[in-house]
């Protein structure tokens, strides 16, 4: 019965993170390794697959609240998951961004040698791994864990941005591709932003307490 | 079709001059559990009774059009025989009065004088009373009253009365209208299991209950049927608009 079909749509959700968490590791390593056809990967196999799913979970928790009428918990975690859903299918199209900013890099020569953002989405894919093992765990430390990780993926994109601003201005031909390099840094920090809203998603879910827009420990 | 146990076409039931069933054509797949919702008098009871030629028995009332049972048609077979195959249990839990529970049980064979070893019977209303799930509640008073149960435990009596003949259909005719939830929600439960093993029609005026327990769903409204498809489909984005008025209440 309900039980039973929202297990199922758990197990589709973690299929469509495990995916995404894919595609930004794909992404970053296609960039640092110059492989076009890991971005190409990423933007004509996986997002395809992660859209689909993505309609998949969504017409499930239709479904589910149409048919069982879920009260309390049960309807705080159809909904908590119609929005991780959502949540994942943006990350999704941030790797694909990532890929074809990298797409156009690997082509040009280095503007400075890439550091920190491996570093930024090593923590960015840990974020939303945690984030789901939160929500799949009923994790609730974990998951005030990871909203305070944030601020790490934050500094990094401040540093990348400080640097680039550096090079920029001293070479203009350098612009363009650090314009990417920036985006590229944006991206990963928009990753790290959703994972911490899965994570304030978890919290609501589990104690019915609403921690978005600061209002942790209201 | 292929998965089809019972179908109908161009199905329609009278009480004398009056149709209260017209012209319904579905198919219902084997081993799942078919809902077949309506407002009340929409014709819901009259067309599952129609399936195991039960309405026939009303006086005045006729049916027009064809029901196959695996590609028979029953209204070519021995009635006594389609209402083994096709077995009903009804709004009430109506377990025989003056039976035992073990009596109740194999009733059918009783009342169809069917002879059956003593160990044969004994394993039949064994099987039974387990699929229904009420043998751990009753092992120890098998010889007591079929009455002496609760309301939810004698309509679980009769749905192991209607399993013993081994139908090929099971009609459950809003079989929990007179059960408080929690016996409802026992039956709900031993529907998703009973229909490992038996195709189950079921009618209901209540539409979360379809929700629930159901993989296709059939509107009937003022006898005439009016959508029939996967419940999933239904519940979401029904496709006439008055399965959508029904469903969000603005009538029934």
């Amino acid at each position: 019965m309900l039980d039973e079909r929202l297990d199922e749509v758990k197990g589709k959700l973690l299929k469509s993170a495990s995916l995404v968490e894919r595609m930004v590791e794909k992404s970053v390593r296609g960039l640092t390794r110059r492989d076009e056809g890991l971005l190409l990967e990423v933007i004509e196999q996986d997002e395809p697959g992660e859209n689909e799913l993505e309609v998949e979970i969504d017409e499930a928790c239709i479904q589910l609240i149409a048919r069982y009428q879920p009260q309390a918990r049960d309807l705080r975690t159809i909904m908590m998951i119609s929005r991780m859903n959502n949540d994942l299918e943006r990350m999704g199209d941030e790797a694909v961004n990532i890929s074809e900013g990298a797409l156009f890099l690997i082509k040009r020569p280095e503007v400075k040698p890439l550091i920190d953002i491996p570093k930024m989405a090593k923590e960015a894919r840990k974020m939303v791994r945690d984030s789901l093992k939160s929500f799949m765990e009923e994790d609730t430390q974990l998951a005030k864990g990871v909203c305070q990780r944030d601020d790490i993926v934050d500094g990094l994109r401040d540093q990348i941005l400080r640097e680039l601003i550096t090079f920029m201005a001293s070479d203009p031909t350098t612009i363009e591709r650090s314009n990417h390099l920036i985006r590229i840094s944006r991206s990963l920090e928009r990753i790290a932003d959703l994972s911490t809203n899965i994570c304030e998603d978890v919290i609501y879910m589990v104690e019915g307490k609403t921690i978005r827009h600061g209002r942790f420990g209201e | 079709m292929e998965g089809t146990v019972l179908r109908t076409a161009d199905l329609s039931a009278y009480f004398g001059d009056n149709r209260v069933v017209k012209d319904v054509t579905l198919s219902i797949l084997e081993k799942m559990v078919t809902t077949i919702m309506g407002p009340s008098g929409c014709g819901k009871t009259t067309l599952i009774r129609c399936f195991n030629r039960m309405h026939e028995l009303v006086p005045g009332a006729r049916v027009e059009g064809e029901v196959f049972l695996r590609e028979e048609d029953i209204y070519a077979i021995n009635p006594m025989i389609v209402r083994r195959r096709i077995g009903m249990v009804f709004q009430r839990p109506n377990p025989f009065p003056t039976m035992t529970i073990y009596d109740n049980v194999i009733a059918g064979y009783k009342l169809n004088g069917v002879e059956l070893s003593r160990a044969e019977s004994d394993r039949i209303v064994e099987e039974s009373l387990k699929k229904a799930a009420l043998w751990d509640e009753v092992k120890d008073h098998l010889r007591r009253k079929g009455t002496f149960l609760s309301g939810g435990q004698q309509q679980r009596l009769c749905i192991a009365r209607a399993l013993a003949m081994n139908p090929d259909v099971l009609l459950l005719d809003e079989p929990t209208s007179a059960l408080d939830p929690k016996a409802t929600a026992h039956i709900e439960k031993l529907m998703t299991e009973l229909k490992k093993t038996v195709t189950l029609i079921l009618v209901t005026h209540n539409i979360g209950q379809a929700g629930r327990v159901s993989d296709f769903t059939a509107f009937l409204y003022l006898g005439e049927l009016v959508e029939f498809g996967p419940t999933d489909q239904l519940h979401t984005a029904p496709r006439d608009k008055r399965t959508e008025e029904f469903l969000t209440g603005k009538f029934g």
